[in-house]
């Protein structure tokens, strides 16, 4: 029997809501299919399942946050007998029995006669009546509250201390169900802000950063892409972006140290290159979903990979191997306007490319003045991973390769 | 002055006596004994043999003699002497007392009233010791109280002889010896349950000879800075059911305390009407201190470890609390 489990999406991903299943018992599994909707702090997550099997078991109700890890179905492999339902749970360990635990005043005191069972490992979450009253009353979401009260059931005093801990106006609750489309955003919104805090928090705080910076000749990759795209459709056409995002594989494949993860005080090289790309999003915030295996797509599929990542990700419908993957960063803040942005790495890569804005600059070119469209490059790299000298290299690769648009093509 | 539970009894049959000429009292051993608790000595000499008469072991009949002096209108006060031996006489209390007024469409009423001692604790074993106050708490047509202060072992009797229909007073035997401070004793009701201390997180709900061991339990725990609010029913049928919920709202926690077993016990009760009326206040579920399920044993720690007692509740209190803050 196979278990599908909560997958992180995200190393500032510490649990998940279950928006949606996909799939029912009984149905069969293929790799790669997409079986449910997660949503994280970032965006409702279409997760997909990397083994075959059919569906033994739904364990996970709709609506229900749990932990990164946790057991979602079950799949039965391919010749694998349906056993009867386990009716198993996952859960978090809930606090043994206290009221039988509990020394009491006097030590020849029985345990007392509770009318509730012990906790049983399969209930839901127990929360008072009275808790989940006033929770309801003050607004407080109770997944994200700790229980104290007898068998770890959240109490009236636990919403109310949850409450004091969260200001009214900025409510760090997930969005249950009933909310408005509006509440559910701005909460969404306050959780991007939180998740992305603790992500560039952790990153700042534990990758030793070194910042390069290279100012790249677009010349020739902009009138190679001109040229091309004389030959498209208005709607096939390639923007620059796609080209930078490309050179930025094509580097990153050369140059393994930028590309791959520092975990367990190692680096640990990807084996493809995804690059991950900055998008911000309308409501704020922003995410990284990944363009998987860069340097083997051709431009035209980089394109319309780009498109449908965009869209999706302004939708709030990316995939779980989106949001996982990236093993390189991308950022490109040209359209706003600046000419530089160093870079924040997202933790656990090890590397992030910042593009500023392309313009027409005077520049000394062979000898003479010209003016040309030039963009800056900026590489933000783990000082832990790699040293500048490799760095200086790999900035210096991807202006190479913008230089020679045609290596970019395939 | 200190007063005792058992002079308080004693008073009120007497004030009965002499106040109303209709009242009797009639039962085993109440005369010359002067009653197996001594709460009617000397009032057959005061009275005489027509007011306070001894009567043959059979309480079939006398109880049934009862209800035909109150059928013809006297006012006779039953004493039967344990709450086990009263079995012999349900079928007049329940199929003809508490039933007379509805099978007869309002013609007959029994103003009877029906004293019996009840409760364990003086190693009287499993023939006297049992607490049958629920079976007579099921019984529509009759009223049932149990004095647990020295106030309303005074002040109940004298509002049951005023009722209309029978009403069975339970006195708790360990409840004969206690005394209360009290300048003037006099009559109170048997309508409402009393809260006997205010408190603030919890409710301990309780009767009867549970009353003062709930007391103490609410004193310990108060040291533990649990605020618990007691609260003496009082008044096992028809039950108060707006002081409990009353209570349960600002408390959020209930724990009843019952002598009687847990089955089918009013303990059992009162747990299904604040669920009943008060699941949306309850902060944690309703938990209950009941008497072991056996006959009650003779051997004196095996009897203490049977009943209901105070660290028990203490414990129990404690459970609704999960980590205390």
């Amino acid at each position: 029997m196979i278990e599908f489990t909560m997958p992180s999406l995200g190393a500032d991903m510490d649990e998940g809501t279950l928006d949606q299943w996909l799939i029912k018992p009984g149905d069969k599994v293929t790799r790669g299919q997409v079986v449910a909707v997660v949503e994280t702090a970032k965006a409702a997550v279409e997760v997909e399942c990397w083994q075959e099997g059919t569906v033994g078991e739904l364990l996970v109700p709709v609506g229900e946050t749990v932990q990164v890890g946790t057991p979602l179905a079950t799949l039965l492999e391919p010749g694998e007998r349906a056993q009867k339902p386990s009716g198993r749970r996952p859960h978090k360990p809930q606090p043994a029995a206290r009221g039988a635990a509990k020394p009491t005043t006097t030590p020849a005191a029985p345990a007392p006669p509770v009318g509730a069972p012990p906790a049983a490992p399969g209930h839901r979450r127990w929360v008072s009546p009275a808790a989940r009253r006033l929770a309801e009353h003050l607004k407080v979401d109770l997944d994200a509250v700790a229980g104290t009260g007898p068998q770890g059931a959240v109490t009236i005093n636990d919403v109310e201390h949850a409450a004091a801990a969260t200001p009214p106006p900025a409510p760090a609750a997930k969005a249950p169900a009933g909310k408005t489309a509006a509440e559910r955003a701005a909460e969404r919104g306050a959780q991007m802000r939180q998740a992305i805090a603790a992500a560039m928090s952790r990153s700042k705080r534990e990758i030793p950063h070194y910042y390069l910076a290279d100012e790249i000749v677009l010349e020739s990759a902009l009138s190679w892409l001109t040229t091309r795209n004389a030959e498209r459709s208005i709607d096939e056409r390639i923007l620059p972006a796609v080209l930078l995002l490309k050179a930025v594989g094509v580097a990153a494949q050369r140059f393994p140290e930028f590309n791959g993860f520092w975990r367990d005080d190692g680096f640990q090289p990807a084996t493809g290159v995804h690059v991950g790309v900055g998008i911000s999003l309308r409501g704020g915030g922003l995410v990284a979903p990944a363009i998987h295996d860069v340097p083997d797509k051709k431009v035209t599929e980089l394109m319309d990979d780009l498109t449908d990542l965009v869209a999706r990700a302004r939708a709030g419908s990316l995939r779980s191997s989106e949001m996982s993957d990236p093993t390189i960063t991308v950022t490109n803040l040209g359209d706003q306007g600046v000419d530089t942005v160093f870079g924040v790495i997202y933790p656990p890569q090890v590397a992030l490319v910042g593009f500023g804005r392309p313009a027409r600059r005077v520049r000394v070119i062979d000898e003479g003045i010209r003016i040309v469209s030039t963009v800056q490059a900026t590489l933000a790299a783990d000082h832990r991973a790699s040293d500048g000298h490799r760095g200086a290299l790999f900035l210096t690769a991807i202006n190479e390769l913008l230089g020679q648009p045609d290596l970019l093509e395939k | 002055m200190k007063t005792a539970y058992r002079t308080a009894v004693h008073d009120a049959l007497r004030d009965a006596l002499r106040d109303d000429p209709r009242v009797l009292l009639m039962g085993e051993d109440v005369g010359r004994y002067g009653g197996t608790y001594a709460a009617s000595k000397g009032l057959l000499e005061e009275f005489g043999p027509d007011r306070v008469r001894d009567t043959p072991l059979s309480e079939l009949g006398f109880v049934g003699i009862g209800i035909g002096a109150a059928l013809n209108g006297l006012r006779p006060i039953v004493e039967v002497m344990t709450v086990n031996f009263s079995l012999l006489a349900l079928d007049q209390i329940v199929n003809t007392a508490a039933a007379l007024r509805h099978m007869s469409g309002g013609q007959f009423s029994v103003p009877l009233v029906v004293r019996m001692a009840t409760g364990a604790g003086r190693q009287l074993a499993a023939q006297h010791s049992h607490s049958l106050e629920p079976w007579y708490a099921h019984i529509p047509g009759i009223k049932v109280v149990a004095p647990a202060t020295v106030e309303d072992a005074y002040g109940m009797l004298g509002p049951a002889l005023a009722d209309p229909d029978p009403v069975v007073i339970f006195e708790h035997v360990q409840l004969y010896n206690t005394s209360a401070d009290i300048e003037t004793l006099v009559p109170t009701d048997i309508c409402r349950a009393a809260v006997r201390r205010g408190g603030t997180d919890v409710t301990v709900v309780t009767y009867g000879g549970s009353l003062p061991k709930a007391l103490d339990a609410a004193n310990e725990l108060s040291l533990a800075g649990i605020d618990c609010e007691v609260i003496d029913l009082r008044v096992l049928r028809p039950l108060d059911d707006d002081t409990i919920l009353e209570s349960v709202r600002k408390t959020h926690r209930v724990v009843v305390v019952d002598e009687a077993w847990r089955t089918g016990s009013l303990a059992a009760e009162i747990t299904a009407r604040v669920t009943e009326g008060a699941f949306y206040d309850l902060d944690a579920p309703v938990c209950r201190v009941c008497s072991a399920e056996v006959p009650m044993p003779y051997a004196k720690h095996l009897e203490q470890a049977a009943l209901p007692q105070t660290p028990k509740i203490v414990a129990a209190v404690q459970s609704l609390f999960g980590e205390r803050p």
